[in-house]
């Protein structure tokens, strides 16, 4: 464990595999709700303190269940089950303690249980740090803080779209091409200024 | 007997899962780089889709309407992982190059859009025909999508070269490639749309 390889997995998690430009994780969501920049702001920080949390309880779930009783096989139904669980407690919480944050991101939460990015950070995770069912030293702190950095690089990219699409409205673009074509190739344009970074992963 | 065809039919081109619905595009982008590998990911999607669509067709009585979703999840995620396994076993290279996309065809929408809206309502014969229909939907835009990706981009399909001195745009085999083929298929899927009204 040590700062390079921190440094590493922020770089390769916002820009090279940036997970909406590169990965296309959490794409439909991305599409669906960058139109404005408060509510992709909004999404976005839900969906970066799901990605997070769920990045913590995967690691222990996969860590101290499944892979000491040698249950790797049913790891894609316990993790989308822990996470669908997960969101749903979030939301019963947010109702109850805060109704003002539950109305800001009351509405994207459900919309993230079924967000692929969740899913895919805890796979990705499994995939990278749990090496012939060991885990890596330090693979907790490394799952954490790669769930964070996919958070910001969802962030960055929907702040990105959201402030495009935002000045986009006013203009007059081919009928068949409004919303959502025109979304991707925007997304096209930026995926290609992103590969610009890809240099930086070596 | 008409019926059923209908229900197979309407998959493919009036209610495609990929164009008209714009369902399930995060694996659509990622695996479309060449048409093997589309043509894996559509396989097991249409095999998910149709397992958990019979399977869900035929306990929705019994199912809790307040606990539908979970139970939904977990059917979906079952047969994901028999596709998934059956891959690493029979096939270990395409599951390679599939990678986590095959663990995330769970979280596909088609597959609980389609147990929400289609399954859950309707009987068992009917239901195998809409999760057929909606899979070879999914896998022949797939194939279009990779296609048109693969040819621009290497040159080649299936490891055939189709015109002798193409010059490769490798930009269509990068990520930034498939959002432009998407974005431009789904404009001419408007426009033909419009042309027909």
């Amino acid at each position: 464990m040590n700062i390079q390889e921190f440094l590493t997995i922020f770089i390769s998690a916002v820009f090279v595999y940036n997970v909406i430009l590169s990965r296309f994780l959490g794409l439909c969501s991305f599409i669906a709700i960058s139109k404005e920049t408060k509510p992709a702001l909004a999404m976005s920080s839900a969906v970066m303190f799901v990605i997070v949390s769920s990045s913590v309880i995967t690691w222990f779930v996969y860590r101290f269940l499944l892979l000491p009783f040698n249950l790797t096989y049913l790891r894609t139904i316990s993790l989308i089950l822990v996470i669908a669980t997960f969101v749903q407690l979030v939301e019963m919480v947010i109702r109850k303690l805060s109704p003002q944050l539950y109305r800001a991101f009351g509405i994207y939460l459900p919309l993230i249980t079924v967000n692929c990015a969740v899913l895919g950070v805890a796979v990705l995770n499994i995939d990278m740090f749990f090496i012939n069912g060991k885990a890596v030293a330090g693979s907790f702190y490394y799952s954490v803080f790669q769930g964070v950095c996919v958070g910001l690089g969802y962030t960055l990219a929907m702040l990105l779209m959201s402030g495009i699409r935002e000045r986009l409205e006013l203009c007059n673009v081919p009928k068949p091409l409004k919303d959502f074509p025109l979304a991707f190739i925007i997304a096209s344009i930026l995926s290609l200024s992103f590969m610009g970074f890809s240099g930086f992963s070596r | 007997m008409k019926n059923l065809i209908k229900e197979f039919a309407k998959g493919i081109i009036k209610e495609n899962p990929t164009f008209v619905l714009a369902l399930g595009l995060c694996p659509t982008l990622a695996v479309s780089v060449s048409v093997a590998n589309a043509i894996g990911m559509g396989v097991a999607a249409t095999f998910v889709l149709l397992g958990s669509s019979l399977i869900i067709s035929s306990i929705r009585d019994f199912i809790p309407d307040k606990i539908r979703i979970p139970c939904y999840i977990v059917i979906i995620a079952t047969f994901v992982t028999i596709a998934e396994l059956c891959m690493k076993a029979y096939s270990p290279q395409l599951d390679r190059s599939l990678g986590i996309y095959v663990p995330l065809i769970v979280v596909n929408c088609i597959v609980l859009g389609r147990a929400e809206a289609f399954a859950c309502k309707n009987n068992l014969a009917r239901s195998f025909f809409d999760g057929l229909g909606m899979g070879v939907g999914f896998t022949l835009a797939l194939i279009l999508i990779s296609a048109i990706r693969e040819f621009l981009g290497s040159g080649q399909i299936l490891g055939h070269t189709l015109v002798k001195g193409f010059q490769p745009v490798f930009v269509f085999g990068m990520p930034s490639g498939a959002l432009l083929v998407i974005g431009l298929l789904l404009g001419l899927f408007n426009l033909l749309k419009d042309k027909r009204v």
